[in-house]
Order: C-alpha cells, then structure tokens, then sequence
C-alpha cells in the first residue's frame, strides 16, 4: 500500500473541490473496495476524499413519486428502509443477496455502483490485464475465465461489473445523479457503465472529480411482479455466475410492462430493450420466455468450454430468464433457489 | 455379523471421563482470543517484519535485483534473495523433513532458478509490516523468462510408477488373477475416468512465524504456524546448524492445517534465517495468496474398471490413477488401494503413476489419496451397483469382506456393515425408490445416494511426561499439536482417566519442542499415539504412586499388584476389594515429595502390523436436491456412520465428523484451484473466488458412531477420526445426483455447468 494523504469532506462540492485539486484523487466511500485494492496495489491514489461525513445519507420521497437514494446511504439501510422494501422489493433483494451483513453496513450505494470487476487477473499484478494495465493483454480471454463475461465483450476485456444491486437499478431503470467541478448532472442507468471496447480501463461514464450524490428511482418498482434470481457457485457470499432482476406489470395473465437486466454476463448490468418489447402484451408462457431469452443471447461470445471456461454461461443464462420471468410472473417462490435455501435451517 | 478381534481393553469402560462428551478445555481460550498463534506472540525487544515476494513467472530465471532501490527508504534493513543468501546447508538432505517425500526438497532462496509461479524469491525486512509490504510493492526483480508446462494432460505420456520413500505411502496392491479376460467375460461391467484438479488447504490461520531473538547466543523461540513443532525444530536444526535449545519450537495453537502444516514452510525458513543474520527478532506472515503458492491435493486422472458376474459379484476390479507432482519431489499418495480393500475381488489390476509439470510439490491434504481414490471407486461401485441391478446398498453388503483382499490379512475390526445397516435405518434407506429421476420435491429432482470409506488406523512413536504435583495437580505433556482436532481436551480426559482425577485437577500441554516428542498431526494418528503415549505416562506416575502408597504405615495397599489396583476418584484402590483404598493426596502428603514425575512412550506393534489389516470405516447417505433447468444441487440431508474404534470423545469427534463430511461436500460441489496454463499459475488465490461452503450451504448432518473394541489397532482402542468422516461424502453427492438426475458426473467439482 502506497503513502496517502485524506481528507474528511463535509459537503459535496467541498468534496469535488477536495478531490479535483489534487493528483490522483480517489472517493472513499465505505471502503470495503476501494481499501482491497489498495492492499493488492491495484489502486495507488495518493488522497483520498473521505465522503463519510457527507450529508447524502438520506433516502426521501421524490416530488413524481419516486425515491432518492443518497450517495451515502449504506447497502443495509437502503435494502431495509421501509420505502425500498415496500415499493421497491426487487432493490432489497439484490442488495441483499450480495457479499455479507457486515460488507452491507458499511458499503454505500455510491460506492456499490463503482466497485470494480473480480476478473482473477485483475487482481493479480503478475499477470497481463488491459483493465489495470491498458495495453498489457488480456489473460482472461485463453485462460480460465469462469467469472468473466459472454455479452458485449471485446477483444481487449470480457471482464463483468459484479454487483448485484445495480441490476435491480438497471432494470427499475434507476438515474444516477452526480456532481462534479461543471455542477450538477444526471446519468440515465444504462448509460451509466459502460462497455469495454477499446478502453476496458474505463468502467463507467464518470467524469474525472464527478461524484455520485444519489440514485433517483422513478416511481414504478414493480412491487407486484418481481424476481431476483442469483445463481453462484455457493449459496451465500459469492458474486453472481449468472443473475437476473425482473420487473413486471401484469393484467391478469398479460404482461403490460417488463423490464429486466442481467448480472455476471457483461461489463454493466446487460439489458436489452428490444427482449423487454418481445414481452409486452403477451401472454406469459414459458415460449415466450424461452424466445425472449434466446434473443438475448442471440449474439453471446463464450470464451472456451469446460467448467473453467465460460461458455456455459450462454445456456445457464437463458434458463435464469427463463425461470426468472416465470418466477415474477406466477410469484411463486418455491422455484426460487436462493429462497429455497434461505428457508432451510 | 461383524468379526471383531479384540482383547478386554485397557482403559476400563467404566470411565467417568472416556467416551464422555467433554467441551473442549482450550474451547474458553479460543473464544475469547487468550489463544495465541504464531503470528501474535509478543517478543523480548523491537520486532521487525519481513514480507515475502513471489515470482510472477513459473520457469526462468533472476537475472537483477534493484534491492539497492528498496534499500534507500528508511526503516528497510535488508533485502534477503539468492544473492545474499548465506550458504547454511549444501545437502539436499537437510532440507527433508519427517514427512518430506522423495527428491529434492525447495530450498527457498537458494538459486535464481524459478521452478513454480509464486516461488518465493525475496523477503524484505523492515521495521514496519506496513513499510516491508510496500518496500516489496516497488521492489524491481528482472527475470529471463523459460517455457514452462503445467497442464498434466499434456504430460501423460510421461508417466512413471510412483516411486516409494514417503511416511504412510503404501504402493499398489499386486494384480491378481486376470484382470483383461475376466472382464471381458463378465455379463456386467462398467469403466469409467474421473478427474479432479487441484485444490488448496486454505486453513483460516495463515502460515506465520514470530522468532523471539532471545539476545543469548543463537537462542531463539520461534512461534511457527505448523501441525508439528519437532518436526520444524529438526528441519530447521539441520539447516542451519542450531542445537534444540537454539531453535526452540512452538506452536500452541493452529488455526486449521488439513495437512499444510506437515511440512515446515517456507516463512520459517526465512524468518529464522533473518533473524539469525539480523540478530533481530522477526515476523513473517503470509498473505492469503501465498497460502496457494505451497503444497496441495494434486490434480489426479482415474480409470476404473468393475465387473461382476450374473449375481452382482465383483470378479474385477482395475483402479489406476495419474496425478502430477514436481520438477523437484515425488509426492505420493495412496489412491487406488482402497478399493481393494473395501472389496474382494478374484482379478485385480492397480496403478498408480505420477507425471511432472511445473508447480509446487503436491502436499498431503486431509485424506490424502484415499479422498481421490474413494471418490472414483465408490462412484463406479454405485455404476456397478445399477448395471448388476441391485440396490447400492445391497451391492455393498453382498460384496462385503472381512479379510483385506490387498494383503490377505483380517482386519482387527471392522464393522462397516454395521455402519451400513444403522446409517441406511436412520436415513430411511428403505424408502428409496431406485429408479433415477423418481423422487421429487416439488420441482425439484431429489437423489439419494450411498458410499463407504476406509482409511488407516495407524500409530506412529509418541511421547509423554506427567507431573503430579504436591498439591495434586497432575500436567501432562507432549510436543503434538492441536489444529482444531480436540487434541487438548482427548488428552486431558485420558490422564485425569488413567489416574482417577478430576479433570479439573489435569491440565494438557502441548506444542513446544522442550516437550517429550510427538509426530506431527496427521493421517488420524495423533488420539492413538499420543493418546497411548499420556496413558503409558500417567501408568508410570500410578506406579510409583502405589509404590509410595505401600510405604505408609498400615498401607491397605500392601501386596496389591499395579494391575490389580484401579484409580478412581482420586484414590488407588484394591480391584478385589475396594475399601482398600487410598487417597492420592494422602500418599502425595505422606510422601513428603515434591512432585511426581515419568515419562511414556507408545508405538507401532510392528507384530500386530504383520497379522492384521488396520483400518477405520465409514459409510455415508446422502439427499440431493436438484434443480435441473439451473443445475444447482443442495446436499440437504447427510447421515454418517462411522466405525472407528473407540470414541474417546463423543462431542469432538462428532466436530471431527461434521468438518469431514463439510469437506467431503466442499471437495464434490466447490472446490477448485484454477490453474492457468498460459501462465503457469494458480489464479482464484484467494476466499472470494476459492469456494469452500458456507453455512446456508450446509443442512442437517447425522454422525452415528458404531464403536469398536479393538485393542489391536492401538493400546487404547482408538483408531483416529480426523480423516475418515471425509471418506463416501464425494461419492455419495456424485451418486445422489445420478439417483435424482440419472447423469453420471465423473469430474469434480460438480458446479452447476455440469447438469446443464
Ligand atoms: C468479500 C466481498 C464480497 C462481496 N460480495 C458481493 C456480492 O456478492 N455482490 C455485490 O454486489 N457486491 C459484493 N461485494 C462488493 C461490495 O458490494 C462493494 O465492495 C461495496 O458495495 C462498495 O461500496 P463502498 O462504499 O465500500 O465503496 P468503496 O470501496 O469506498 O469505493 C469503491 C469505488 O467507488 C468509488 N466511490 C465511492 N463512493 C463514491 C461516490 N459517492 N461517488 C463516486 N465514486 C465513489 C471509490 O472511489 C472506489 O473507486 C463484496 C465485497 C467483498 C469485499
Ligand atoms: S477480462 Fe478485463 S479485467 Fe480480466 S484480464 Fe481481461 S482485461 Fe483484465
């Protein structure tokens, strides 16, 4: 870990300030990432922005309806606050079926849309990694790469965003508000990270200093119709192999309005409008789910077979939507497996 | 049913404290962090650090070390690598320690040479951890860079017969019969190749040594995360030229070793020899990355053959197996005996080769071996079962032998079947319907699977010392280990047993090489050998106990013989007539000593060794549940029957129990280390993408103990259970799943890709 020097911001725009006037700046949130990095000396800031005594705690009701979610809320208060809970069931969810209580106390919601990838080569400095290392290769894409992604990948990264939470936000179409030296701006979800391409050493569209000081939900949160389906290689404390959040509105047996996002499959939470339009109107059927899904990964890569490899990602990733939209249309929880298992002692 | 050959056992039954399930006496300690690891000793004096750089390469060769760099910042005192290195041992020799396999062992920092990614090339010493771990961040090391080879598929065609010379490696059992034409004959068979890659022990604890410059010499305590301080002490000695009093070794708690800590490792290498070039006191501890930068169960490659005749009986039996191993080592495992020994077969075949790739020698890892073995043999056993058309369990009893066929000798106990039969009761066994996929649970498949294990009732030489002191407390010592087994507690239960006292009145210790010696702690040897080794101790202190007791005026133990004594509630008493009686504090009063001491020893009979088959058993039922669109399985029910001699403790050996069957399922659902060819290294170093259950993994686990009396297998009837709850837990997941999905998966891990 490399020497730094920090600052405890009070406001936000002291935070912009605190943070664009000095070289190598970095936001420090609840840590629970950023400080990682720093042990593996994947990240070297030489200052850091405290934001912990910011006043972006809160989460409050939004003139449309919709709820704000302060920047600096932790995971655990926002899954657990009663709003979220009651009108945004499919947030709590996600939020908590990720990392553990103690990680949820203390990582905050600004912090959770920028965690970075658990790509094992990113991780690892001795290896080649344009994500860390623009330029150096990517290890991922001959090597075992089972955590890595089979939609909208490049050549130079096929790394995957691994939260949980921003796929409910992806879904429930959520907007990111930030702040930077220019002032005030706002980030539509999906624009909000982005694709590797040619620059995988960028993860989102954040600006240098930008800082994220709220998610703004809009008011629809599919309270009715909803899933969260996570499938890992454990039952608890692992990122998602394949994840899927769903939002729907349903009359009768007619799905009205659908919106879904996937996680573990690519380098932000993957949704696809055109997937989401095949539903609307429609009758559920498992059909219809099996087409939606298809055309989701009509286009997947994988990258080698084999448990190591990700390939099987493509199959399991259908068979999530699939049983993903058949468990928020039905609500029926008892094909749920993360469910199934939390109800065993 | 079960033959069992057994003298009346010397450790009377009628115990207050053998067989009683007795927390832990450490338990108190570890809760409340009292219990110190080696990484958490203070020292006499400053403390340095030293941190531990790794080569990013798997073969080449240091060609610079900008340590003159690293040097400049303050509170950097040395940069120790090959360069500067000071020539300690030349033989290879001296570097193998008890339990080192054949070969030539690593010398850490020896050459600039790189064998294995990850090899450790530098340790940095600084005042701070924090100030050595950065000086090692920017360290500039330069490499000529070779082609390695790790992928051991590529390297089959190399193959050679394992060679012997490692502790408790057993060769192939002798063919018999002939093997290719009985299975071409028989009317059922089954082949099959199962695979399994590499994985890591990763004990919590990780691997940390503390050495306390003591200032007088080359004296040193040296606190070292190990499963066996005199095995550390003599590597170490042999070195570095240390007599016993230098390099004193301590180890009084291990946070998990599961076979890493046989071995000595490589920080206490480099903490002794920085400590004794720096005359410093020095704390090296490893990062959770390096714990996969040393030994592990190596990647093996299986063939199985089975055949049987109209009936179900086995007439064939082949097992061969290819695992990887070195450059440098010959790491043995047994693995293919253990079908051979759980059944009888007229035409048998066994194999066993190694092939060399680029990686670190594998290192015993819990059941080493057998865990490899049973996994593929009682996997085509249930194969087998199905094309002989009869039920698993059935097949197993119709194929059950009570000598060991590998060495045509009885066992000196054996109760599987019973294991088999209780198991099968508590799990409602016969509510099983055989056909696969016709059990389900609403949209779940639902698989009941069965498997047995065998492993070795082995004893290894162990001493002990007791010291009954004047006020009558009663301390027992030996330099053995206590990884979590309930080494502390089995020990103080023995002594207080052996001599009558309350167990409040005997305290145990253990882990320092000023301690009588014992091996390490491993291969379910510990609560045998060491166990009989505190009787034998305890015994002698009775002795003169009764010796001195016969001096009191008017003793009532006058003529009576020590066999024909009994220690009971802090008395010696006459067996044939127990108001004859005295108390032990009377005698220690009377006696006007201050203390009373002796020594025990306890050992192999290698006599009972040349007549009999020694071996623990299990059997293990496992439910599945599958969720077949998304390949999830959840071990939902698990009952374990395990036939182990006696039990000395109910409640730790359960814990022993319990951990092995969590094991057993890690080993068939998780665990994994990903080796990357490309670059030769292991990458899913580390708790987040290395997947060990956790506890919503985890559901109800059943331990039956069916006890044996057997004291053949050991003076006090123990036969170990550090290993054996392991045994039939992977196999019995694996045939589950084939019960609830009718799909055989013969690789581990059985991750969820494999059912799609
Ligand atoms: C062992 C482990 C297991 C985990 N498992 C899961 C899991 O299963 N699912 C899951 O979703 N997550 C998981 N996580 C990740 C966890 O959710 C994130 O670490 C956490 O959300 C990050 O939040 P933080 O506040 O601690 O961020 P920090 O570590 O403080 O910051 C992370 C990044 O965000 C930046 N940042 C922080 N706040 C702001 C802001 N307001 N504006 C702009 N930039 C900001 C920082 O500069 C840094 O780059 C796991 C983490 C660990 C350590
Ligand atoms: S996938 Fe991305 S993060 Fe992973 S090695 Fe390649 S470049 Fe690095």
């Amino acid at each position: 870990m490399n020497s730094f020097t920090l600052t405890q911001a009070t406001a936000a725009d002291e935070a912009v300030r605190d943070n664009t006037s000095h070289d190598g700046a970095a936001y420090l949130g609840g840590g629970t990432n950023l400080v990682d990095l720093m042990k593996y000396n994947l990240e070297r800031p030489s200052h850091l922005t405290s934001l912990g005594l910011l006043p972006l705690t809160d989460i409050t009701t939004l003139p449309g309806g919709g709820l704000r979610l302060g920047a600096l809320a932790t995971n655990a208060d926002t899954a657990w606050h009663p709003e979220v809970e009651a009108r945004y069931p499919l947030l709590s969810q996600t939020i908590l079926a990720g990392a553990t209580p103690q990680l949820r106390n203390a990582a905050t919601n600004g912090g959770n849309l920028n965690q970075r990838t658990r790509c094992y080569y990113f991780y690892d400095l001795a290896t080649p990694c344009n994500k860390r290392e623009p330029g150096s290769g990517c290890s991922a894409l001959t090597g075992p790469n089972r955590v890595c992604g089979v939609l909208g990948t490049s050549e130079s990264c096929i790394a995957t965003q691994p939260s949980d939470m921003c796929v409910a936000l992806a879904a429930l179409e959520a907007v990111v508000r930030v702040q930077g030296p220019d002032g005030e701006r706002t980030i539509k979800f999906d624009d909000y990270h982005r694709l590797p391409g040619d620059h995988p050493e960028k993860d989102n569209t954040l600006n240098p200093g930008e800082l994220v000081v709220s998610i703004d939900l809009p008011a629809e949160g599919y309270a009715d119709h909803f899933t969260y389906l996570k499938l890992r290689d454990r039952s608890s404390y692992a990122f998602a192999l394949v994840s899927v959040a769903v939002g729907l509105k349903m009359n009768g047996n007619t799905i009205e309005k659908a919106r879904f996002a996937l996680g573990g499959v690519a380098h932000k939470p993957w949704r696809d409008q055109e997937a989401e339009k095949m539903l609307e109107g429609q009758t559920a059927s498992p059909d219809l789910f099996r087409q939606v899904a298809a055309k989701v990964f009509a286009e997947a890569k994988g990258y080698g077979e084999g448990s190591l490899h990700n390939s099987f990602k493509i199959e399991l990733g259908k068979r999530a939507i699939v049983r993903a939209l058949k468990q928020a249309t039905e609500m029926s929880q008892v094909v749920n497996p993360n469910v199934f298992l939390n109800s065993n002692p | 049913m079960s033959q069992t050959i057994a003298t009346p056992p010397t450790v009377r039954l009628d115990s207050d404290v053998i067989g009683k399930p007795i927390n832990r006496t450490d338990g108190p300690a570890k809760v409340s962090g009292a219990a110190k690891y080696a990484a958490e000793f203070g020292v006499t004096g400053p403390l340095w650090y030293g941190y531990i750089v790794n080569s990013p390469v798997a073969k080449g060769k240091i060609t610079k070390i900008h340590a003159d760099e690293v040097l400049a910042i303050q509170g950097v005192h040395k940069v120790f690598s090959h360069e500067n290195v000071p020539s300690f041992a030349w033989f290879d020799r001296a570097y193998k320690d008890d339990v080192a396999p054949g070969g030539s062992p690593f010398r850490p920092l020896h050459e600039p040479e790189i064998m294995f990614s990850q090899q450790p090339v530098v340790l940095v010493v600084a005042e701070t951890f924090e100030l050595a771990r950065y000086a090692a961040s920017v360290l500039r090391i330069e490499y000529d860079v070779e082609e390695h080879n790790t992928d051991l598929n590529s390297v089959i065609g190399e193959a050679f017969d394992a060679p012997r010379g490692k502790t408790g490696f057993v060769p192939p059992p002798k063919p018999k019969g002939d093997m290719n034409k009985a299975f071409a004959e028989a009317p059922h068979k089954v082949a099959g190749e199962y695979i399994h890659r590499a994985q890591h022990h990763n004990p919590m604890e990780m691997f940390a040594t503390t050495v306390d410059w003591l200032g007088d010499g080359k004296k040193m305590k040296i606190y070292d995360k190990t499963q066996g301080a005199p095995n550390v002490q003599q590597y170490l000695a042999k070195i570095f030229g240390l007599s016993t009093d230098e390099a004193r070794v301590i180890s009084k708690f291990t946070g998990g070793g599961f076979g890493s800590g046989l071995r000595p490792q490589y920080q206490v290498f480099l903490a002794v020899m920085a400590a004794l070039e720096l005359e410093h006191s020095i704390r090296v501890v490893m990062t959770r990355s390096q714990m996969f930068s040393f030994g592990h169960r190596p990647h093996t490659l299986q063939k199985l053959r089975i055949a049987t005749d109209e009936q179900g009986h086995i007439q064939a039996l082949e097992h061969k197996a290819l695992a990887e191993t070195s450059h440098f080592e010959n790491a043995t495992e047994t693995v293919v005996n253990w079908s051979g020994i759980l059944y009888n077969s007229p035409n048998t075949n066994f194999d066993y080769q190694l092939s060399k790739i680029d990686v670190f020698t594998p290192l015993d890892m819990r059941a080493p071996g057998a865990a490899t073995g049973n996994f593929a043999s009682e996997s085509a056993i249930d194969e087998m079962a199905y094309k002989a058309g009869l039920d698993p369990l059935d097949f197993r009893l119709l194929n059950y032998t009570y000598t060991d066929p590998t060495e045509n000798k009885p066992f000196t106990s054996k109760r599987l079947d019973d294991c088999l039969h209780e198991g099968a009761a508590r799990f409602g066994w016969d509510q099983r319907n055989p056909e696969p996929r016709s059990m389900r649970d609403g949209n779940l498949l639902v698989g009941w699977g069965v498997a047995s294990g065998c492993w070795d009732a082995s004893m290894q030489k162990a001493a002990a010392k007791a010291v009954l002191s004047a006020d009558g407390h009663l301390t027992v010592s030996s330099a053995t280990n206590d990884q979590g087994a309930g080494t502390y507690v089995i020990m103080t239960q023995m002594a207080a047993q052996t001599l009558g006292l309350p167990m409040e009145q005997v305290t145990f210790n253990l882990g320092d090489t000023e301690m009588p010696a014992a091996p390490v702690q491993g291969g379910s040897w510990t609560a045998n050998s060491v166990g009989a080794a505190v009787q034998n101790a305890c015994q002698e202190v009775g002795k003169k106990l009764l010796k001195l007791a016969q001096k009191m005026d008017n003793s009532p133990l006058d003529g009576v013989d020590f066999e024909d004594a009994q220690f009971v509630d802090g008395h010696i008493r006459a067996n044939e007539d127990i108001t004859r009686s005295v108390a032990i504090e009377d005698i220690l009063a009377a006696s006007g000593e201050s203390k009373i001491e002796a020594e025990g020893k306890a050992g192999p009979n290698p006599i009972n060794m040349l007549k009999y088959s020694m071996h623990s058993h299990n059997a293990a039922f496992v439910e599945v549940k599958v969720d077949e669109d998304l390949g999830t399985i959840h071990v939902t029910r698990v009952v374990n029957a395990v036939a182990a001699g006696r039990i000395l403790n109910p409640k730790t050996a359960r814990s022993q129990v319990l951990g092995g069957t969590v094991w057993g399922l890690s080993m068939a659902l998780m665990e994994e280390t990903y080796l990357n060819n490309d670059l030769g290294r292991y990458m899913n170093h580390n708790y987040a993408e290395y997947h060990i259950p956790v506890n919503a993994d985890i559901h109800k686990i059943d331990v039956i103990f069916v006890e044996e009396e057997d004291d053949i297998a050991s003076p006090i009837g123990v036969k170990g259970v550090g290993e054996i709850g392991m045994l039939g837990v992977a196999a019995a997941i694996a045939n589950a799943v084939y019960h609830a999905t009718g799909k055989r998966v013969r690789e581990l891990p059985l991750t969820s890709d494999k059912l799609l």
